[in-house]
Order: C-alpha cells, then sequence, then structure tokens
C-alpha cells in the first residue's frame, strides 16, 4: 500500500502576520493528521518570513515548507501558483487546507487546476469518513468529507473527492475554533528552492491600502447586534448604548449595514463575521439563514423582535415579542439597577 | 487601443430572493419555484465590458454553458449591448463540477478565437465557489487579477485596476491578455435598451430557429441556411455549441470530468426550538437580566 500523505495548510499571511485562519486551520489539520496517523505540514510563502516558523510548529505543525524570495512578497497568482503546485507534485500530500480569504480563493482554485484535483468551497466543517462513490460503487477509506452551505446558505451539501490526492478545501474563517498553543513545541522547517524563471511575473501590485478592522467581535463574548428593524441611523444609538452599558461589543446584519447605519467590520453572518459569544443579543433582526450562519453557536441568545413569528425567535433561548425602542431603554434600566 | 472581451456568464436560480411560494412546507426550498435570472456579478462583469469598450473601442462577446435555456442571458446581454452571443449546451455538460466547467468554457474560449481580456463575476449565487474564474485563468494560461472594483487605465498593453484585498484595496497592473473577476461594488449594470431590445429579441440559436420551423415541409433544406445567413448578417444569431464543436476531451466535461462529488445534501430547515417568553414590561426585562447575571452570562 502506498503510503499515506500528510495534512497541509496553506499559511496566508500579510506583512508577516499570520491571518487568523491559517492558525486555525493548524490546529484542525493536527486534528485530522492525528487521526490518519500522517504529519502536519505547512506552507509558508513570502519574503522575509522565516520567523513565523516558530509560531506554526507551537500551533501543530510538524514541518513547514518555506519560500521565501523578494518576487514572492505580496501575493499574486501566477508565482505562488507555480511554487505550490511544485511542492505538492513532489511531496503528495492527502488532504490539503486553504483559508476561504480573497487570497486563499484566488490561489486555491488555480492550483487545483493545474492538478486537476478536486476542490471544495468555503467549507464549514470537516470530518473523515468512508465514502461510497456512486459511479464506481467503490468504497474510499477515511476520505475528507467537505461541509459547506451552497444555494446562498438554503442548503448544506456534504462533498467527497472521488479522484486521487490531494483532497483540497477552503475553509471560513471562525468556524473552526483555535486552540491554544503549545510553547516550546518545535519541527522542522523545509527551506524550498524558488525557482520562477518561466512564470508570468507580469502582474505588479503598485499600491496597496489596508484598513485593519475596527472591531474584532470572533472573540467578543457579549454581542449586542442590531438588525434593519433598529429603523435608523439615531436609533442604532440604543443599540450602542446597550452595549456599552452591559460591556459587550456591537454587531449588525447585513440589512442594517447595507443601510448604513454601521460599517461592514460589524456584518454578522455568511458574509461577515462568524461569532461564538456566551450571549447574543439580537434586537430588530429577522434570522436569515445568512445571518444564523454567523451567530447559530452563540451559548445563549436573546432575540427582541416585534413580530412574534420572526425566524430569529426559533434559534432563541430567550424572546421578547415588542418594540426594541421600548425594550432596549428598559433592559438598559434593568441592568443599572441590578444589585 | 480596441479590447476584444469575453464575459463568462452563468444563468442561476435567484437564491437570494427564496420567498413564501418557493418555500415548501416542511420548511426545504423547492428550486423548481425559483426564478432562473442573470448571475448578479455577472452583470457587473458585463457592465464592465460595455464601458471599457465605450472607452478603448472592441469588441464584447457573452459565453454562457448552461441548458437551453441559458439563451435568455445571451439575449438580455444583446438588450445591454452585447456583440455576439455565445451559448455552450450538451447534456453531457451536465454533472459538472468547477474543474469541469472551467475546462469546458477554456475550450469555448479558444473556439472563439483571440481575446484581450476575459471578464467573470466574482461568484455565482447558486454553486456559490467563486472557484470558476481562476480555474479558467490557469487553463488557459492567463494571469488572473480577482476582486476587480475598476479599470482605471489602459495603455501600452497593459490595464491598471484596483481589486478588494481582506481589508482594504490594491492598485496593480497587468499586461494583456488577462482574466479578472469582477465584484457586485464595481458598478451599476445598466438596463436593456428599449432600442436595442426591439431588435434582439429576434436574435435565435440555430435549435430555436429549427423549433420554429418544425412541423413545416421543405422541399429545399437550403431554407434553413440561408435564414441562418440572413440572421447572422443581420446580427441576430446567437452560437450554439456542444461538446464535439468545441473539442471537448468527454473525459473532462460533465460528470465523468468532475472530481467532486455531492455526498448528501440538506436543506437549511428550522426546527422550532422552545424559548422563554420574557415579556416586554420592565419587570420581564428585570427577570431576564437577573436570570442572566445568575448564570453568569452578564456580569
Ligand atoms: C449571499 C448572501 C449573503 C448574505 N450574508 C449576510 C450576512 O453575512 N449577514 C446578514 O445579516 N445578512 C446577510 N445576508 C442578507 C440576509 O438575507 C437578510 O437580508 C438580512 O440578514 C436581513 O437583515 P435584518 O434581519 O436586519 O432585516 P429584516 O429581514 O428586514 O428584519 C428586520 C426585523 O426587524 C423587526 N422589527 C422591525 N421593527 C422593529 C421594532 N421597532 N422593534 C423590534 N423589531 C422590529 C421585523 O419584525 C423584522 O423581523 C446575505 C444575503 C445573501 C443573499
Ligand atoms: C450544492 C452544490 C455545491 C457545490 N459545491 C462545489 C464545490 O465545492 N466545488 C466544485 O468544484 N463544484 C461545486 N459545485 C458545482 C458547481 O456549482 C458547478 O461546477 C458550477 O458549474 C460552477 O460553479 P459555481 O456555480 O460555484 O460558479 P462560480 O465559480 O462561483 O462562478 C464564478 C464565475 O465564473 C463564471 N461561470 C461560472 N459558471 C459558468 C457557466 N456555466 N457559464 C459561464 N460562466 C460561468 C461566471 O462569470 C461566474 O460569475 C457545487 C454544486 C452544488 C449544487
Amino acid at each position: 500500500m502506498d503510503k499515506r500523505g500528510n495534512v497541509w495548510v496553506y499559511i496566508e499571511q500579510q506583512d508577516g502576520k499570520i491571518a487568523d485562519v491559517s492558525l486555525e486551520l493548524v490546529c484542525k489539520g493536527h486534528e485530522l493528521a492525528q487521526s490518519l496517523g500522517v504529519r502536519t505540514e505547512g506552507v509558508l510563502i513570502g519574503s522575509g518570513v522565516a520567523g513565523l516558523a516558530g509560531t506554526l510548529h507551537e500551533f501543530g505543525c510538524d514541518n513547514v515548507f518555506l519560500a521565501d524570495d523578494k518576487a514572492l512578497k505580496h501575493f499574486t497568482a501566477s508565482p505562488y501558483q507555480k511554487v505550490v503546485v511544485d511542492l505538492v507534485r513532489e511531496h503528495r500530500p492527502n488532504i490539503f487546507l486553504f483559508g476561504a480569504t480573497p487570497v486563499g480563493r484566488s490561489l486555491a482554485p488555480r492550483v487545483a487546476s493545474a492538478l486537476l484535483a478536486g476542490l471544495t468551497a468555503d467549507c464549514t466543517n470537516l470530518r473523515i469518513d468512508d465514502f461510497e462513490d456512486k459511479a464506481t460503487k467503490r468504497v474510499l477509506k477515511d476520505k475528507l468529507m467537505q461541509i459547506r452551505p451552497a444555494f446562498g446558505g438554503n442548503i448544506i451539501a456534504t462533498i467527497a473527492n472521488s479522484w486521487e490526492d490531494p483532497q483540497m478545501v477552503t475553509v471560513r474563517e471562525g468556524v473552526v475554533p483555535l486552540g491554544t498553543p503549545t510553547p516550546g513545541r518545535t519541527g522542522q522547517v523545509s527551506k524550498v528552492k524558488v525557482n520562477l524563471a518561466d512564470v508570468d511575473l507580469s502582474v505588479q501590485i503598485i499600491e496597496r491600502c489596508r484598513r485593519p478592522k475596527k472591531v474584532d467581535l470572533k472573540n467578543a463574548q457579549i454581542i449586542v447586534s442590531g438588525g434593519y428593524g433598529v429603523g435608523s441611523k439615531e436609533a442604532f444609538d440604543l443599540v450602542y448604548k446597550l452595549a456599552e452599558t452591559i460591556g459587550a461589543s456591537v454587531g449588525a446584519s447585513r440589512a442594517a449595514v447595507d443601510a448604513g447605519w454601521i460599517d461592514h467590520d460589524h456584518q454578522v453572518g455568511q458574509t461577515g463575521v462568524t461569532v461564538r459569544p456566551r450571549c447574543y443579543i439580537a434586537c430588530g433582526i429577522s434570522g436569515s439563514v445568512q445571518h444564523r450562519a454567523g451567530m447559530a453557536e452563540s451559548a445563549k441568545v436573546i432575540a427582541i423582535n416585534s413580530d412574534a413569528n420572526a425566524p430569529i425567535f426559533s434559534i432563541a433561548d430567550y424572546g421578547i415579542v415588542g418594540d426594541l425602542r421600548d425594550v432596549l431603554p428598559k433592559m438598559i434600566a434593568a441592568y443599572r439597577a441590578r444589585v | 487601443m480596441s479590447l476584444r472581451i469575453v464575459v463568462c456568464a452563468k444563468q442561476v436560480p435567484d437564491t437570494h430572493n427564496i420567498k413564501g411560494d418557493a418555500m415548501k412546507p416542511d420548511g426545504t426550498v423547492n428550486r423548481a419555484a425559483l426564478p432562473a435570472i442573470f448571475n448578479p456579478e455577472d452583470l457587473n462583469a458585463l457592465e464592465l465590458a460595455l464601458s471599457l469598450r465605450e472607452r478603448f473601442g472592441g469588441k464584447v462577446t457573452v459565453c454562457t454553458m448552461g441548458p437551453p435555456t441559458a439563451v435568455e442571458i445571451l439575449r438580455r446581454s444583446l438588450y445591454m449591448g452585447a456583440d455576439l452571443g455565445i451559448l455552450v449546451t450538451d447534456r453531457r455538460f451536465a454533472g459538472a463540477d468547477t474543474l469541469a466547467t472551467s475546462y469546458t468554457l477554456a475550450c469555448a474560449v479558444r473556439k472563439q478565437g483571440e481575446f484581450d481580456l476575459i471578464l467573470c463575476g466574482r461568484q455565482a449565487i447558486d454553486g456559490d465557489t467563486a472557484q470558476v474564474g481562476p480555474q479558467l485563468a490557469e487553463k488557459l494560461d492567463l494571469p488572473q487579477v480577482t476582486y476587480v472594483e475598476d479599470v482605471l487605465d489602459v495603455k501600452d498593453g497593459k490595464v491598471r485596476v484596483r481589486n478588494l484585498i481582506e481589508d482594504g484595496y490594491e492598485i496593480a497592473e497587468a499586461k494583456l491578455p488577462l482574466l479578472m473577476t469582477v465584484v457586485g461594488s464595481a458598478n451599476t449594470p445598466r438596463p436593456p435598451g428599449a432600442k436595442r431590445l426591439m431588435r434582439y429579441k429576434k436574435a435565435v440559436t440555430r435549435s430555436e430557429l429549427m423549433a420554429r420551423h418544425k412541423g413545416r415541409d421543405y422541399e429545399d433544406a437550403n431554407v434553413l441556411t440561408e435564414e441562418e445567413e440572413r440572421l447572422r448578417s443581420r446580427g441576430l444569431w446567437i452560437h450554439e455549441w456542444n461538446a464535439d464543436d468545441i473539442g471537448a476531451d468527454l473525459g473532462r466535461i460533465g460528470m465523468a470530468g468532475s472530481p467532486t462529488k455531492v455526498k448528501e445534501i440538506e436543506s437549511v430547515v428550522l426546527a422550532r426550538r422552545e424559548y422563554k417568553q420574557v415579556p416586554p414590561t420592565q419587570d420581564g426585562v428585570n427577570g431576564l437580566i437577573h436570570d442572566m447575571i445568575k448564570e453568569h452570562i452578564l456580569s
């Protein structure tokens, strides 16, 4: 029998900082690798990024492939594709995980296309299981089950790869929890010879303007979120006021973001942040599938909505049917009057 | 410089407006009840193509792979201002994943001839993968820029664009030919032109032309060919290509060419969960906050 390939994680970094999703995937990759009895390896590409390998070891990488070259300073598709494809051809990983970020979603498809490999987009869960290929009636052992929403979030599909490895997926940020690093854990670094001789380097980044996120909703313990039902920018102050009073961060639905009441950084859901706080207070949010996709794993959900039939109530632990303009001030008063 | 632009567009079920009658009593989605629409970000790609043609001259060809009914989005493209539509359709394409889809589109793009720019939407709203654009670029051995929001300039065989990144934007410069994927914030697609609508609603594919003449008895088979020539000369001919026309390897299209297999699909059903009703009164809210603090959910 062939020796089984390892579990690989593409390590995304910007200006020398590892993307959160990559560390999350190292943790997930480590878990998958252990259940398969193989190693976890990271693929780290950039310029002057060697110093990041230690962190990756501590989070669970046994080996880091390091491609460090000036021409690889910023992500552009063709040279990064070349480096990754060459590595895959040489080492034949079994599983290859990418973050479903703009970079991951630009790079992974090109790599998969060049390797003629299957690629499943935007997974929210991964597990190992046997899979029967209906076409060939063959049972494939220990395959990666790739679970993802599609159809605008209205369905959840489980997808498996019936061809040869690698089994490639992109995974959204925040859907697998970040484990704790093991300080002092060490591993290997494999330096990669970068050969871009016949690669198209014609895409040049002229300028780059980053606007770091102002809020860290992903790690917030308590979130007060406002939706379209809040009604106006002025009324959104009530949401802020409740949050401030109880020490919470402020979230929002897309409808509230689209209305211009609050910045996109605060959006919770399929196209926003995935959160799992201790307490999520949804004010004037109907509870669309796309919104629920980002908050359904909150430990406790409190919903405030004037419509008793709003879908948000079906995932709520506590529900208040009423006008939020009336209820939120009462909550503020109740909290202030505690003890 | 004049630009030969190919826009890849997909007809999709309108998954963004799933309402009342599109839901079955058990809470699952009734896909048959969803109207088929032009994939929203492909309209942005087409709008960008048309505006580039206005600025720099050239030709806009729209290409779709799909069932025969996908011809509707090609006519819509003609109403908006496209020069030519290509329908790539064949039962053998069914069941394609993104690898097989991008292979098929690559064959069609090669067949249509030379080009300077390929524009895709960022993502289709049914499969939701955003993979076809980059995979098509790889298949055609083209450089790519994804998440493009604006084309700032085209000069000396180079294009300068603004594209979105994780937490901001970049200005990138690239040589033509190039593939770009276009995001929804790029522009507002123009509505169909009234005059163009009157003219191009007569545009047909070969299958549509044959269906129109079905049942009639021709003494001379050349009648169809003549009519085709007449339509072609007036720009009312929509190309229709099957797997053989585009020279596709049958092992690389449809189900056979697709490594990913859907094992199962679940609809997202809302199971009603019991929740504690809190009356919207000061007493009710006091009780809730009290409970929350007692359970250490709030501090
Ligand atoms: C591909 C795709 C991705 C998406 N991604 C996201 C995403 O990431 N996040 C997201 O949130 N959405 C997302 N959406 C949009 C989503 O489908 C919904 O449109 C959106 O979540 C609705 O926001 P809402 O609940 O605030 O507004 P609405 O659905 O309009 O609900 C407003 C609610 O407020 C209640 N209300 C009104 N007045 C009051 C009042 N005075 N007091 C109390 N309650 C009141 C109403 O009863 C209603 O239930 C996405 C959509 C698509 C198609
Ligand atoms: C529930 C479900 C889940 C799926 N998951 C996966 C998966 O994880 N991996 C996978 O490989 N396949 C998957 N597929 C198959 C995939 O939907 C099809 O391959 C589809 O043909 C293209 O993918 P997309 O809809 O995601 O398009 P995207 O990649 O999102 O489309 C991007 C752009 O490519 C162009 N484009 C896409 N399709 C066409 C077309 N037919 N004609 C012209 N231009 C086009 C358009 O410009 C479009 O905006 C899934 C299908 C379903 C039903």
